[in-house]
């Protein structure tokens, strides 16, 4: 199901914890699914000098979190900033097609945290995030069914494939 | 290094007895059984041989109350489909229950865009459906009531015999998708009262791709596949013999076994269900403590996600299943649980262990210590974990 990078991550979790301290906390979750990932931050001269993730979910989300805490550890805040998804699906080699959009939700935690961490020293307060719930279609992204994993049409609200209803999710 | 198998409903080993039958069967090189020289007697009489096995596992009236099928979920099609087909001059409508497989949500899903109307019924806290509602929502449209009898994922066993006496006194036809408990728990068609009643070969230790469907005399059905006669009219296509001598074979062997088997595993699940508390805390058991199959054990494991203990157990080489959304393919919360009043997330840590006649007091013992080691080590990474640490 998994390759062997994905299984790696999801064995041997690096960088797994909480920093009690933290300059910034990003936490995502995916109603759909119940995936929920939480990440901490230790900035030093605008790069992150420390990071840990806390992740409830499947194999997939786990090793997506693993990932996340190795690609972004170092980084200034600025290149840490472009990351993605995407850039943490293919540092693990991909995934399977129907976990890309409930468990690959490390890079959005990530950005969580350092917009958590800038606020903090604007002094500005947020209410809670609203949570992305309907993903956006960028332009030529195919879309699959997150029930049964079809390749779906951008502009209908159910599946062909197994006639689940998308209303809420795509 | 051998495999602790704690996941018998998604697959049991065939009995040697079996295997043996079988192989006999394809060297024998049997002709077909609709051919009517010598040869095809020979594999007739196999197949009725088979089929008298069945029908005694069930106490049928007669062997030909017994039609093979692929399989479970063919033969509850056939029950569903068939039915409806038969009898929609009498009335359009159908009743089922929350909880049920897919193989009768999505016929009766089929049957619904032709224009039948189905009551699903909910169940209570325990799993089960209360009779008196099956009562309450027949109509004088009713022509199908389908109920399973024991759910794939909890185990838990419906209250068959008591929606039987009703479906009996309202003259409507009762269907129950008894896939995980023939040939593991005693049944009696005449004392359940069902008219159809959905089995397979593999819940006793028969061979994968062959099931079958009890038809009661008199039932209006339609056959699902048409074309030759086989399967006295009512399932047509050459019968696969050599899975359906095998089939006779573990049906017999249930029948003679079944109370030493249900000893032995009902001491497992005596075993898990006493030990657990020494090994982990804060679960839920789904499924119901005193009607339940004696093979089956549904946890949800607060904190956790079960496609990863599932993925961890099997490093340790034990085989469990789970039905959490992100190990089920849909990525949907299963219905089931769902039906039961469990949150998402407790949803999200359930493992369904089934147990086999292979199994021993060793391997209950082997997997409870692999599980304590698991859950310690997904909760430490747990947020839900560490929340409820920081709360207290």
């Amino acid at each position: 199901m998994y390759n062997k990078t994905v299984m790696d991550h999801f064995r041997n979790p690096r960088n797994v914890g909480v920093i009690e301290d933290a300059d910034g906390v990003g936490e995502v979750g995916n109603p759909l699914c119940g995936d929920m990932m939480t990440i901490y931050l230790k900035i030093k001269d605008e790069r992150i000098a420390d990071i840990k993730f806390q992740t409830f979910g499947c194999g997939s989300a786990i090793a997506v979190s693993s990932m996340i805490t190795e690609i972004a550890r170092g980084k200034s805040l600025v290149d840490a900033k472009q990351l993605t998804n995407k850039d943490v699906a293919k540092a693990l080699e991909g995934l399977p097609k129907n976990k890309l959009h409930c468990s690959n939700l490390g890079a959005d935690a990530l950005q969580l945290a350092i917009q958590n961490y800038e606020d903090k020293l604007a002094g500005v307060t947020r209410p809670e995030p609203i949570r992305k719930e309907k993903h956006e279609h960028s332009h030529g992204e195919k879309c699959y069914c997150p029930y049964c994993d079809i390749e779906i049409q951008a502009d209908i609200t159910f599946c062909d494939a197994c006639q689940s209803s998308l209303e809420d999710e795509h | 290094m051998k495999v602790i198998n704690l996941d018998h409903i998604s697959a049991k080993p065939l009995l040697p007895e079996v295997k043996t039958v079988m192989i006999d069967a394809i060297e024998k090189d049997y002709h077909n059984p609709a051919s009517q020289h010598k040869s095809g007697e020979e594999a007739a009489a196999a197949l009725q041989q088979a089929r008298a096995a069945v029908a005694g596992l069930l106490n049928c009236n007669t062997p030909k109350e017994i039609v093979f099928t692929s399989g479970g979920t063919e033969s509850v099609n056939h029950a569903i489909k068939g039915v409806a087909m038969a009898n929609e001059d009498k009335g359009k409508h159908i009743i089922t229950s929350n909880i049920e497989h897919n193989a009768v949500i999505r016929s009766l899903r089929r049957l619904k865009a032709s224009g039948f109307a189905v009551t699903s019924l909910p169940v209570d806290s325990g799993g089960r459906v209360n009779p008196q509602d099956v009562a309450d929502a027949i109509t004088k449209d009713t022509i199908l009531v389908s109920i399973m009898h024991s759910n794939n994922e909890t185990g838990t066993i419906q209250p068959i015999e008591e929606i039987g006496e009703i479906t009996r006194e309202k003259k409507v036809i009762f269907h129950s998708d008894a896939v995980d408990s023939v040939g593991v728990v005693p049944l009696d068609v005449q004392k359940l009262g069902v008219d159809l009643l959905s089995f397979a070969s593999n819940t006793f230790y028969g061979p994968v791709g062959v099931g079958g469907l009890f038809i009661r005399r008199g039932t209006r059905i339609f056959p699902l596949l048409e074309g030759g006669v086989q399967e006295n009219n009512k399932r047509a296509g050459a019968e696969n013999l050599i899975g359906i001598i095998g089939t006779g074979k573990a049906a017999a062997l249930a029948l003679r076994n079944m109370d030493m088997r249900l000893t032995h595993l009902k001491a497992l699940k005596a075993q898990l269900l006493t030990e657990l508390p020494n090994f982990i805390d804060e679960y839920i058991v789904n499924t119901h403590p005193d009607n339940s199959l004696p093979n089956l054990m549904s946890i949800s494991i607060k904190y956790i996600e079960g496609e990863s203990v599932m993925l961890m157990l099997d490093d340790d080489n034990i085989a469990v299943s789970t039905r959490s959304a992100c190990a089920t393919g849909s990525l949907r919360a299963s219905h089931v649980l769902l039906s039961l009043g469990l949150s998402h997330a407790d949803a999200q840590g359930t493992l369904v262990l089934s147990f086999g006649i292979d199994n021993t007091e060793a391997d209950i013992t082997t997997f409870l210590k692999a599980l304590k080691n698991v859950v310690t080590t997904l909760r430490d990474i747990s947020p839900l974990y560490q929340k409820k640490v920081t709360e207290n």
